[in-house]
């Protein structure tokens, strides 16, 4: 088969390309491979890049409490994301995602609107419901079991952490649910109706024959959300910062308050690339075994 | 038959129940925002779920004119801001995204595999360097400075996106703009751009809601009051009136309309660019 595509000229593909890959380049490409470089070094981003530490840095890291704490709070966010986030984005895709299900349309919306607001908007609107004093959640508290005391919520270092799960449950469930929608759309109906039709009841239909078929999408919504879950920042930043006493800390408060608030350039790039090397090694993970059993 | 109608109907009503109640939990945080906007302190505090009644009006109209706050000065950044990322993001990554569909040359498969490798990098990672490179390049405390890297970010998909579209084009239009004398950029002028509206919609939208929400990159680079977007705008207002809650819900409130409207007209257009990356990813 002849292919059409024509044989480029060189300045054709320079102006086409080209601003993608300079832009690409410098401001991505170079930052991760310096972070790299940095890493191995002591530097506060000014003056010559001269006291070279070797793995000095990853070890301190390592070695530091609180970013293990930052690491097992990403871990634990990663696990609500699953068993909580997802499964609840699940059920309500088949449930709302039916042709015969009246109000679809309108469930849909509004279960996808927290996703288009920002983090911050939505952390400090969290804040607000969460009030020791004004809060929602303390109002309600007091209508069940009146005269008692409420509890505070993002000032205990106990609930902290729990509280802003909440908040990304809240925001992301919508998002995973569209994507679901998405490919839940692709199954053709006929599949679902020939169930039917052999006697199967709706719960059986949705499990030998849509979940099945559903599985692809299913895995790249548990991979969003786990490699989404590493990078934690602008909820936890708008909700107190990762305090008090570091009991919201995640990953990426921590890089930024080492590396950019104290300018700590080394230290903080070993940080960035920890974080990256635990996302790579997930996916590489995942593309291994999870992904690869669908064949 | 008439028990599995029971079961039928019973199934429904729960199921309605549960959506209504998940309806019910999305919507009541809005509500409490909207409404304590427009409450005195005495009534946030007595009344947390009632209708602002009598209605205070002072916070929103106070934001509005501008008395407190910068709102309009916050809006119009986050404007100017999402509309260069859109305009940069599409006329950038739609011609990388044509060369690559639709070009023969050798590095072609080299290329794109390159810009593919983006997607594996968050911008956390590159977060230390990138703010050397702003401040390297002059761009701390400008537009640009935040324009750029969150477009350079959105390069590999975008690329991903636009690339699958333009390669369902028909070839026979191709060499019908030949035949007409034109070359390589008169078809994409011509012919690709028009046919591609729908993606490039997408495209666009999904570029908006990412500068609308960036929050990281603007902390970084505007240290300046005077140019903070809503999200930078909605923290340093809370942090300046900590105690007046009826404020900070006004100004969340008026800071979320934008996105609304947003996402009311253009749902369909973050929709499909969500389930096209679900499906093809």
């Amino acid at each position: 088969m002849k292919t059409n595509a024509r044989a480029a000229s060189l300045p054709t593909l320079i102006l086409l390309i080209g601003p993608a890959f300079v832009l690409f380049t410098v401001l991505v490409v170079a930052p991760v491979v310096q972070a790299a470089i940095y890493s191995l070094y002591k530097w506060n981003g000014m003056g010559p890049l001269v006291d070279f530490r070797g793995l000095q840095n990853f070890k301190n890291l390592l070695a530091d409490p609180v970013f293990q704490k930052a690491l097992w709070h990403n871990v634990l966010i990663v696990i609500v994301s699953l068993g909580i986030e997802i499964p609840m984005a699940l059920g309500l895709a088949l449930i709302i995602g039916r042709s015969d299900f009246k109000l679809a349309v309108f469930f849909r919306t509004f279960f996808f609107l927290p996703y288009v607001l920002s983090e911050v908007i939505t952390g400090v609107m969290w804040q607000f419901i969460y009030h020791p004093q004004y809060g929602l959640v303390r109002a309600i508290w007091l209508f069940f079991s009146p005269g008692t005391q409420p509890p505070i919520l993002l000032a205990d270092p106990k609930l902290t952490l729990w509280m802003i799960m909440i908040v990304i449950v809240w925001k992301y469930f919508g998002l995973h649910m569209t994507i679901l929608i998405a490919g839940l759309q692709n199954i053709p109906q006929e599949l679902r109706e020939a169930a039917r039709i052999d006697g199967a009841s709706r719960s059986q239909a949705n499990r030998y024959v849509i979940l099945p078929l559903l599985r692809t999408t299913i895995q790249l919504s548990v991979f969003f959300s786990i490699i989404g879950s590493f990078q934690v920042f602008d909820v936890v930043w708008a909700m107190g910062k990762g305090d008090p006493v570091n009991a919201a800390e995640t990953m990426v408060t921590y890089l930024y308050k080492f590396g950019l608030q104290r300018l700590s350039i080394g230290y903080g790039s070993a940080v960035a690339l920890t974080i990256f090397v635990i996302c790579l090694a997930f996916s590489i993970f995942y593309q291994r075994t999870v992904a690869r059993e669908r064949d | 038959m008439t028990r599995y109608r029971a079961n039928q109907t019973l199934t429904s009503i729960v199921l309605y129940g549960i959506c209504f109640f998940v309806t019910l939990l999305v919507l009541v945080p809005l509500y409490i925002s909207v409404t304590g906007g427009a409450k005195s302190m005495g009534q946030l505090l007595s009344q947390p779920l009632n209708l602002p009644i009598p209605l205070e009006i002072t916070q929103y109209s106070n934001l509005l004119t501008g008395k407190v706050g910068g709102y309009w000065r916050a809006l119009g950044n986050s404007m100017i801001v999402a509309g260069l990322s859109v305009l940069v993001a599409l006329a950038v990554c739609g011609a990388a995204a044509f060369a690559l569909a639709r070009m023969r040359f050798r590095l072609n498969a080299l290329i794109y595999n390159y810009f593919l490798l983006g997607l594996l990098f968050p911008l956390a990672v590159a977060i230390l360097p990138l703010y050397l490179q702003i401040r390297r390049l002059g761009l701390l405390d400008r537009y640009w400075g935040v324009v750029l890297p969150q477009v350079a970010f959105q390069v590999p998909f975008l690329v991903l996106l636009l690339r699958g579209f333009f390669k369902t084009i028909p070839h026979e239009l191709e060499d019908a703009t030949q035949i007409d004398g034109y070359g390589p950029l008169g078809f994409l002028w011509f012919i690709v751009v028009p046919l591609s509206t729908p993606i490039l919609a997408t495209s666009a939208v999904l570029m908006l809601v990412v500068s609308w929400n960036n929050f990281f990159l603007p902390l970084l680079v505007f240290n300046k009051e005077i140019q903070f977007t809503l999200p930078l705008g909605v923290m340093q207002f809370q942090g300046q009136y900590m105690t007046g809650w009826n404020l900070v819900l006004g100004y969340l409130t008026l800071a979320m309309i934008p996105a609304v409207l947003l996402f009311i007209f253009a749902q369909r257009y973050i929709v499909a660019g969500l389930a096209s990356g679900a499906v093809k990813g």
